[in-house]
């Protein structure tokens, strides 16, 4: 079957009589009942029909497709124009009037029809200039017709194809709203009202560029009484979401039951106004189910009522959960049945459109854009994908600790977990059940932290019962997530997304040396080779001294190592810049090759443990050409994004000896240091000058700053021994009292 | 494979209840009724500690096998007023535990969205919400 190639009306009509007769609002497959009628209503003899439907590849299908539909329509055409009925007939004739549908029930259609058929004359020249488009939708038409499942692909393919096709004829902006439009009907169900909005809004853009344009050419055709109410001066460029609204206040007699219009939203809203004066806030359930019980339906009505429009099953309704609630009560109290489901139009708005000016359609027309599995990250769709997420999440890790599905950030160091928690939920004294909903809480609004992460904490804690709640029993995951849900439920709406999480990667490059400033300020646990990452131990100093040769300096080096102090810290701010420069200048000067041992044996030295003697081993071991170790080594931290201590001496030769030393030195410290006080020492680095008369004294001051961390640190630690202790006894006291209280439970 | 599925408020008298209509009734109503024992009975050994959470997947409460269907019950103890029951049926295999434990899980989720609905009191038959029938419906077709 070859492509077909629609103008854009056709394209309108077409999809519009598509989503009328896609009673199951399949998208994808119109039944087939519906698409007899409307061929009846074509008034074609049968065995037209037949071999239309034959053509068109619905038999061979046994059903049909968009594509399908969509041929078959064309056929129709030109059967009615009287053109045989052939394959090639559908592209070749030019100028095809759109197909008529009459009978009295499709009375609409045919008033459409007419309008769309005056319509295509006027756009008859125009798709009569435009040649056909290159095959694009020839392209996306064949596709589907390949493809059955992809119809509704085709038809998105197809929707933007449209604009495009007939880009002299409209501005975009029309065919994009109507696009967004006939989304609505074909997304919604195939009442008879709902093809009234499709075809009336396309027809009405139509309408009135065809009325500007072209009156005269209308009166060939018997002007379809529901024109007047579409003759709306608004030109079609001009807010063409506005344009819509009139339609649906003028097409009121058309609407899908479920639409809201402009009135009666602001009726609701103006009634959430006087539970809620707050229009971005909560109703609770119980205000709601107060408000609701005055309308004296059932109770059972009302709790159906209540399960379709809380889309997010938190327990209160928003401001559009309270709209769809509201209409779905007043469309009861008129005698309509409650939906299974909820109807798209009363969807919360999943996402915030561009023309906002459809208020009350926009659900309807995100609905479709996005079913809520589908849509772009927003509330709604959010929570029944956590909804079902949470199970999955749960499954996966039987044995982990996902307490909470909001995603952990995995850090290398469990102390540094550890103490970030307690630190977060602070003096968090409650009872050790809560803990696992305060916790979770208090980590989703604050951190996304992984569950393995927690459970590491849940670990470190020492002895801390409470790792118990950190347990793999899916079921407390369960319930938590149950009970999360009400506050991630909320959460998105009313908090703002929790900050991304710190950055407790030790692993640092030298270049951010202040973000090792600032997470050893947040961290207090973090291990030392992480926290030895700091000082990148290339001082960058401008050194005068031009040492000798290589040799020279490393054995001095290493026996400096333990005796300087760290100038090299000092410097190390510095180094990324030096790094820089003394690589260039290394470069030019010299070669690069063999020292990269070198530095690997360094930096792998420092990172770890303290082994002071092993850069000092192998400094002294790798003495070889002074220039390309110091280059290498300085490319390496320049390069080495292993957060850890980019031992790299600058590679400037001359430098070399006082860098060395600085180098190792600081190696040493770190080794020997305990990690806050890095912090410490890392926070006071920026500040110190390099120079190379100071040496000694920075050295003894940085030496002093490293203790004074030290005690800060050890005394951090102890209070948050305490802290644990603290909240272990509460734990075992609240245990005691549900002990107590659980007999009667029994009862 | 289930069979039947039950909540049970804590005083001991059905919410919900649903069997597959082939089997008889009254038989798994008794069946119900019986673990309710077995429930409690679990639920006071599982001790002081685990209160809540923990222990709401209590698992296989009682084996019992009845010609050739293998009668297998969880129960899910909600630390207070209800407990979900689910009594699995099977011929073959017993279900996987994860699979048990899914099912738990969806029953308890839709469980907490009827009770969000305030329209539902505490202690009326869970007969008003539909998303709840579908869920039972699902687990008891999925399975069998």
């Amino acid at each position: 079957m070859e492509g077909l190639t629609l103008s854009d009306a056709e394209q309108k009509y077409y999809s519009d009589l598509f989503s009328y007769c896609d009673i199951e609002s399949t998208k994808k497959v119109v039944v087939n009942g519906r698409v007899l009628e409307l061929f009846r209503a074509a008034q074609l003899p049968n065995d037209v029909v037949l071999q239309i439907m034959e053509l068109c590849g619905a038999t061979r299908l046994g059903y049909f497709g968009r594509s399908q539909f969509y041929i078959a329509l064309k056929l129709v055409a030109v059967a009615q124009s009287g053109f045989p009925l052939r394959v090639e007939s559908i592209n070749t004739v030019k100028d095809l009037p759109l197909p008529r549908f009459v009978a009295s029930k499709n009375e609409q259609e045919s008033r459409h029809a007419a309008s769309y058929s005056s319509d295509s004359e006027n756009q008859g020249s125009y798709s009569g200039v435009i040649p056909p488009p290159p095959g694009r939708g020839q392209v996306k038409k064949g596709s589907v017709s390949h493809d059955t499942v992809q119809p509704r692909t085709s038809a998105d393919a197809q929707e933007p194809a449209s604009p495009v096709v007939s880009p002299q004829q409209s501005p975009p902006t029309s065919p994009h709203t109507w696009r967004k439009h006939s989304r609505h009907p074909s997304g919604g169900n195939s009442e008879r009202p709902l093809a009234g909005p499709g075809p009336f809004w396309s027809p009405f853009g139509e309408a009135q560029s065809g009325s500007s344009a072209g009156d005269a050419v209308w009166s060939g055709h018997s002007p379809p009484p529901p024109q007047e109410n579409w003759d709306q001066t608004t030109v079609r460029t001009v807010a063409s979401a506005t344009t819509a609204i009139e339609i649906r206040r003028q097409s009121s007699s058309y609407d899908d039951p479920w639409k809201i219009t402009d009135e009666q939203r602001q009726y609701y809203v103006n009634q959430f106004k006087t539970i809620q004066p707050d229009l971005n806030g909560f109703i609770p359930g119980s205000a709601a189910k107060e408000f609701f019980t005055k309308s004296k339906l059932p109770i059972l009505e009302l709790s159906h009522i209540w399960e379709l429009s809380d889309f997010d099953k938190d327990g209160a309704l928003t401001l559009d959960e309270f709209c769809a609630a509201f209409h779905l009560v007043v469309a009861r109290k008129n005698g309509y049945d409650l939906p299974e489901k909820l109807p798209e139009s009363l969807m919360p708005k999943l996402i915030d459109l561009e023309d906002s000016a459809d208020v009350g359609d926009q659900p309807g027309e995100v609905g479709y854009s996005g079913s809520p599995a589908e849509a772009p990250p927003s509330k709604s769709p959010s929570m029944p994908s956590l909804n079902q997420t949470w199970p999955e999440l749960n499954q996966s890790s039987e044995d982990t600790a996902i307490v909470h599905p909001v995603p952990i950030r995995m850090t290398p160091s469990k102390i540094h977990m550890q103490e970030m928690e307690l630190k977060r939920t602070g003096s968090d004294h409650t009872n050790p059940t809560s803990p696992l909903l305060v916790k979770p809480s208090d980590l989703s609004e604050e951190n996304k932290i992984n569950s393995s992460v927690k459970f590491a904490s849940g670990n470190t804690v020492d002895g801390y019962s409470s790792s118990d709640s950190f347990t793999s029993d899916p079921e407390q995951i369960g319930s938590n997530v149950t009970r999360q849900r009400s506050h991630s439920g909320t959460s998105p709406d009313n908090t703002a997304p929790p900050p991304p999480p710190p950055r407790p990667q030790p692993s640092h490059s030298r270049s951010s040396s202040l973000d090792m400033n600032r997470t050893f300020t947040v961290t207090t646990g973090q291990q030392q080779a992480g926290v030895v990452a700091h000082p990148p131990a290339v001082p960058p100093r401008p050194q005068p001294s031009q040492a000798p040769g290589p040799a020279v300096h490393r054995p001095v080096d290493a026996d400096g190592l333990i005796t300087h102090t760290s100038t090299s810290p000092q410097q190390i701010p510095e180094q990324p810049n030096f790094a820089d420069f003394s690589q260039f200048e290394v470069f030019a000067a010299s070669n690069v090759n063999e020292e990269q041992d070198d530095e690997a044996e360094k930096h792998p030295e420092v990172l770890p443990a303290e082994k002071a003697s092993d850069p000092a081993s192998s400094l002294r071991v790798a003495k070889t050409d002074s220039k390309t170790e110091e280059k290498t080594a300085a490319s390496a931290p320049a390069n080495v994004s292993k957060g850890t201590t980019p031992l790299a001496p600058p590679p400037k030769p001359v430098r070399r000896r006082l860098k060395s030393e600085d180098e190792l030195r600081p190696e040493v410290d770190e080794h020997t240091q305990k990690t806050g006080v890095l912090a410490a020492v890392l926070a006071s680095q920026p500040s110190i000058p390099r120079s190379v008369g100071k040496d000694k004294k920075a050295i003894q001051a940085s030496i002093r700053r490293n203790k004074e961390t030290n005690t800060v640190l050890a005394r951090l630690n102890s209070e948050l021994q305490q802290q644990l202790k603290d909240v272990l006894e509460e734990r075992i006291s609240l245990e005691v009292q549900l002990e107590q209280l659980r007999p009667f439970s029994h009862l | 494979m289930a069979v039947c599925i039950a909540v049970i408020a804590k005083e001991n008298y059905p919410l919900y209840i649903r069997s597959t209509p082939t089997e008889n009734k009254l038989k798994f109503h008794y069946m119900v009724h019986t673990s309710l024992d077995v429930v409690d009975e679990k639920i006071s050994a599982m001790g002081k500690a685990l209160v809540d959470q923990r222990e709401l997947y209590l698992g296989l409460l009682y084996p019992t096998e009845d010609y050739k269907v293998y009668l297998s019950g969880q129960g899910v103890c909600q630390g207070g007023p209800t407990v979900a029951r689910c009594t699995l049926g099977s011929d073959n295999l017993k279900p996987l535990r994860r699979k048990k434990k899914e099912m738990f899980r969806k029953l308890h989720n839709s469980y907490t969205d009827v009770m969000c609905n305030p329209f539902y009191n505490p202690g009326d038959r869970i007969q008003s919400s539909r998303a709840f029938d579908n869920m039972v419906t699902s687990m008891m077709i999925q399975v069998c």
